[in-house]
């Protein structure tokens, strides 16, 4: 059960809330004040947390074997001004590509490439998450 | 938590950071994370979401074949973030993309390293382009991050 290229979520809402906000800050080590004050901005990692809103059956399926699945990559793009605690967003998500090479030692690795597309109220576009996942060709091995 | 609420000048206040003249080659001080330790893990685990217990338990990681629970990468990424918002101002990022490269471990130590690599000058301010680094005390890079600032004039 995986989701083809092109295919996307249904839309769910992600609320920004100072709480988590804070408590983000707090993990990530920084003492910033832009994320302690009331209308903070979110740190540039934080929407990693959207995931936690989405109802059963919003997201799109990665589809790769949770034992061999890898992170490899994430990145998140701001169009402009920072969201901040009060405002609400809307994610989506879409499987962006999909590309197969052959694994180091036989086999082959997946790449899904997975897009979550952030909108504000007025429904314009404010930031973007791009996360590769991969499956390694093997039982995953420490280094 | 009111207590980590830093004075104006202590690292991380809007007023200690030097953005207004960055090159490109220029660095910040690198700064150490650790010894980082399971707590830390846990801490990352309920401010993300992401409770899986590769992270915390060290029973479910050795079954898994590993020596102990090592870190999320998310979460030396957040690391890397704080070094690079504590730089070049939390308020001013546009992009920031890591890779992850190598595990973490409980009591290892990061220390993160960053360099102007492009500057453009735009009509709402100056975007300054950055390599980071998170290293391990071995020498082994943790992960890696490009990220953009738009700092205003």
């Amino acid at each position: 059960m995986s989701s083809p290229v092109g295919a996307t979520g249904t839309e769910f809402e992600f609320p920004i809330e100072r709480g988590k906000i804070r408590e983000f800050a707090l993990a990530m080590q920084s003492e910033a004040p832009a994320y302690l004050r009331p209308d903070a901005v979110i740190p540039p990692t934080f929407l990693i947390n959207a995931a936690r809103w989405a109802p059963e059956g919003a997201r799109v399926e990665v589809g790769f074997d949770r034992r061999r699945l890898l992170h490899g990559e994430q990145e998140y793009v701001f169009h402009g001004p920072l969201p901040r605690a009060g405002q609400t967003l809307y994610a989506t998500e879409r499987v962006a590509d999909r590309y197969e090479k052959p694994g180091r030692r036989g086999g082959v690795m997946k790449f899904a490439v997975i897009v979550t597309e952030f909108r504000d109220e007025a429904g314009t576009l404010v930031a973007e998450g791009r996360a590769t996942f991969i499956e390694t060709a093997k039982p995953t091995e420490e280094k | 938590m009111a207590s980590n609420i830093p004075a104006a000048g202590t690292p991380g206040a809007t007023a200690a950071v030097d953005a207004s003249t960055p090159r490109v080659g220029s660095s910040p001080e690198p700064r150490r994370f650790g010894p980082l330790t399971r707590q830390m893990f846990v801490r990352y685990a309920g401010a993300s979401g992401d409770f899986n217990p590769m992270h915390y338990d060290d029973t479910f990681a050795q079954r898994a074949g590993y020596r102990s629970v090592f870190s999320q990468g998310m979460h030396q990424a957040a690391l890397l973030a704080t070094f690079a918002t504590d730089w070049l101002g939390a308020e001013n990022v546009r992009r920031f993309a890591v890779r992850f490269r190598e595990q973490v471990w409980p009591d290892d130590v990061l220390t993160c390293i960053g360099v102007v690599t492009a500057i453009e000058e735009r009509p709402d301010g100056r975007l300054v382009s950055v390599d980071l680094t998170a290293t391990r005390q071995t020498g082994g890079v943790a992960v890696t991050a490009t990220a953009d600032f738009l700092l205003p004039r």
